[in-house]
């Protein structure tokens, strides 16, 4: 299982968000993408997951083209996202949330067995799964999201600022419980503000500067890498 | 207190047709954010296909009134969801992307196009339903005189209602529904085909709306090319009086309004009729935009 993505274009109307983007993702790696507001990261993730169409370029799953596919046979294909803003859907249940994550199929077996591994792993979803989700704290919201993506039984999984907007404690569990997802095989992709907690966690890192790679590297190479420091990692 | 209730009756039974019509409205302004102008039409549409079917068929003689006309339902229901997701196919998905007004535009251009299609097909004088077929008699209930008639509207249209809060509720193909029309976006994400989604939405809306209007049809006993333009008006301000985007809203708002309207009609004026409704419309708008049981601002056209 290999997620590659070549020479991929996209614009909005006439802004040009990602120019020739190439990178690769193999199986049982955490990589993350770094950037600055605006380089281009969401719009990756959005693209591979297909809710945003590349003007050119590719984006191939062991070779096999995902780009010319509708969001919805993407998620079939194994490849889901948790989004920035968590995104759940506030005046529906926990548990209809977490239903909806498994959406892409119909097997009920498989569907039970996911909703064990997803309360197993946040047991407070399963406190909280007939409360809607809205009323849920930030922190509750990401794991909701976190377990929403999970319950589509993703090869890979796609993670926009799982951070955003929480306290650290929660983030550092956030963190731990990525680390676990990847461990039971899953791949996963991370976007993330927090630059040095991202590569900590990840294997490989890219960085990503106006709709471009510029730099690509394991992830302990760009921590001791000064001009990263410099710029993501708030001068070392 | 005997005309009280008679008019109470008669508000639930045409509230109950403003709720089915009034379902069609925020259904398709949950999904896509467009209030769907050409839905009174719809409504139009059941009631002469209604009429040809019950004419040509003859359903009610063969299989008696109650099976015939539940036969005639079905039939009107299934022909109007198909016309209600063509519409949303030559109408709707093109301009998808592009800028609301856009689709409100077409929306009145398909309300035009129905009205003067209806008309060339089948005039524009009012035709009559056959008024044999339901009983005209009346029953008695805690001394309240109550025709069997409404009592049959008013079941049916409950029936239905509680038939889609289930539907909307427990099912998988209803809960995407609901998650379609609080984020697009992430429905996609969650592997739900949101086209498709909308199609339901366009199937159902309209399948109530042309029910709708075969029960005024029934009820009321005569129909015309423009009876969508008034119903549609009354069933939209029934959704914005529930809060628009909200399916028990509109069950709430369509019966509420029904009974506001008949007892206006009776206590205050019977010309004010219409007036009554759109002043509740107006107040409603100043008062508590997001209506009786909604959350969400309608901040849209």
């Amino acid at each position: 299982m290999r997620l590659r993505i070549e020479n991929l274009q996209v614009k909005y109307g006439n802004v040009q968000v990602l120019n020739g983007l190439n990178l690769h993702v193999d199986q049982g790696e955490i990589v993350t993408i770094l950037g600055a507001n605006g380089a281009g990261k969401s719009t990756t993730l959005m693209t591979i997951s297909g809710l945003v169409k590349a003007s050119g370029g590719g984006i191939f799953l062991d070779n096999q083209p995902l780009h010319k596919l509708e969001a919805h046979h993407i998620v079939q294909r194994g490849l889901a996202q948790v989004p920035e803003g968590r995104r759940v859907f506030s005046t529906l249940t926990v548990l209809e949330n977490l239903h909806l994550g498994a959406y892409s199929t119909t097997d009920k077996d498989r569907i039970a067995q996911n909703l064990e591994k997803a309360y197993a792993m946040f047991p407070i979803l399963y406190d909280r799964r007939s409360q809607l989700a809205g009323t849920l704290s930030g922190g509750e919201q990401q794991m909701l999201a976190i377990g929403r993506g999970l319950m589509a039984n993703p090869k890979i999984l796609l993670l926009d600022e799982p951070s955003l907007g929480l306290a650290p404690i929660l983030v550092k569990s956030i963190f731990s419980t990525i680390r676990k997802i990847n461990e039971t095989g899953v791949t996963i992709v991370l976007v993330e503000q927090n630059a040095r907690l991202a590569l900590k966690l990840a294997h490989r890192g890219y960085v990503l500067e106006l709709g471009k790679i510029v730099l690509e590297d394991s992830a302990r190479a760009l921590l001791a890498n000064p001009e990263v420091q410099n710029a993501y990692l708030g001068g070392g | 207190m005997q005309l009280f209730f008679e008019q109470l009756t008669n508000g639930l039974a045409v509230g109950g047709i403003y709720a089915l019509i009034a379902l069609g409205y925020t259904m398709v302004y949950g999904v896509l954010k467009l209030i769907n102008f050409a839905h009174g039409d719809l409504f139009t549409i059941g009631a002469y296909l209604g009429l040809t079917l019950l004419v040509s068929m003859g359903l009610t003689s063969h299989l008696g009134p109650l099976a015939g006309i539940l036969v005639l339902t079905i039939m009107v229901m299934g022909l109007v969801a198909v016309i209600g997701a063509l519409l949303e196919r030559v109408a709707y998905r093109p301009l998808r992307t592009s800028p609301r007004l856009s689709a409100v535009v077409s929306a009145l251009g398909a309300s035009i196009f129905f009205q003067n299609a209806i008309m060339l097909i089948y005039g524009a004088r009012f035709r009559v339903y056959p008024h044999d077929i339901l009983p005209v008699t009346s029953i008695t209930l805690f001394g309240v005189q109550i025709p069997v008639m409404r009592i049959l509207l008013f079941t049916a249209s409950i029936v239905m209602m509680a038939g889609l809060y289930f539907f909307v509720q427990r099912t998988r193909t209803g809960t995407a529904i609901r998650a379609a029309a609080i984020d697009q976006g992430a429905a996609k994400l969650m592997g739900i085909d949101v086209n498709r989604v909308i199609m339901y939405v366009f199937l159902i809306g309209p399948a109530l709306g042309g029910a709708a209007g075969m029960m005024v049809g029934l009820y009321y006993g005569q129909i015309n090319f423009t009876m969508g333009w008034v119903y549609g008006l009354k069933a939209f301000t029934a959704a914005i009086l529930g809060g628009i985007g909200n399916i028990p809203g509109a069950m709430l708002g369509g019966l509420l309004l029904g009974v506001i309207e008949a007892l206006g009609a009776t206590y205050i004026s019977l010309a004010w009729k219409d007036a009554i409704s759109f002043l509740v419309l107006i107040l409603i708008l100043i008062f508590r935009p997001t209506g009786i049981l909604g959350e969400r601002v309608a901040d849209k056209v």
